[in-house]
């Protein structure tokens, strides 16, 4: 960490829905390795497998940035899926656009961005109707 | 009570198994929804499921879950059973329905409360 912030970049595969999780399971490996605190880790494993699987069942895959620095980690997590109509209609409980096969996984219940905003200490969602949707999370040490 | 105890009030027949089979916990999270799972944080908690999907083995990781125990006595597809293996999530399937496995966990005293 020689400029203070370690990088790492993860694919999402959009057509593996066994391997949806991967990329959040090998932070959170590496947080653990890094000595994190339990509850930060926890907090950033469930914010990231969230979002991890959003990409998956929803916009068919895309990339995680991820930027750890001594206090605090930032997930960058871009997909070129269809957006989100209604930001704010999406954060509400249970709002869910997935379809049958998305809630045969055991998601699509409406509590995918509440759980993250409830989990990452920030959370901002940029998204375009059409083009794709870009989430940061960051979680503080 | 221990993960081993569930094993045996539950008659489940145990998959995967690791050295945390001889572990307390305190609580049980009933649900076939993962994202309720991930809104419900507890330590030392055991998932009962009837979703039969690498995905359950995936929320348990994240929430160090260390056990999941299958309802209904449903087939698991090799998939969960190596995911499992892999990040050392112990498995066992039952045969009760959710309903009658969650009465008989709690009344064998395991409330939720405390811990």
């Amino acid at each position: 960490m020689s400029s203070g912030v370690l990088r790492r970049q993860y694919t999402i595969p959009g057509d593996d829905l066994t391997a949806a999780g991967e990329a959040s399971s090998s932070v959170k490996k590496l947080l653990v390795q890094l000595g994190v605190d339990p509850v930060a880790i926890k907090k950033t494993a469930i914010a990231m497998y969230e979002a991890e699987i959003n990409a998956v069942i929803h916009a068919n895959g895309g990339a995680a940035d991820v930027f750890i620095s001594k206090d605090s980690i930032t997930i960058v997590i871009k997909d070129k899926g269809p957006g989100i109509a209604d930001v704010n209609l999406a954060l509400q409980e249970g709002y869910s656009t997935a379809s049958d096969k998305i809630r045969e996984m055991g998601f699509g219940a409406g509590m995918g961005l509440p759980n993250m905003k409830r989990y990452a200490d920030e959370l901002d969602i940029k998204t375009e109707v059409g083009k794709g949707t870009i989430v940061t999370l960051k979680v503080y040490f | 009570m221990k993960i081993i105890d569930i094993a045996k009030i539950l008659n489940a027949e145990v998959l995967v198994e690791t050295e945390e089979i001889q572990k307390e916990v305190y609580s049980i999270c009933g649900s076939d929804l993962m994202s309720d799972v991930m809104a419900y944080v507890k330590e030392n908690v055991v998932l009962l499921t009837g979703l039969v999907s690498p995905q359950v083995i995936r929320t348990a990781e994240m929430m160090d879950i260390k056990a999941v125990v299958f309802v209904r006595g449903k087939k698991l597809p090799p998939a969960v059973i190596d995911l499992a293996r892999e990040k050392s999530v112990i498995v066992m399937s039952t045969n009760e329905t959710m309903f009658t496995a969650c009465g008989k966990l709690y009344s064998s005293g395991i409330t939720g409360r405390g811990g």
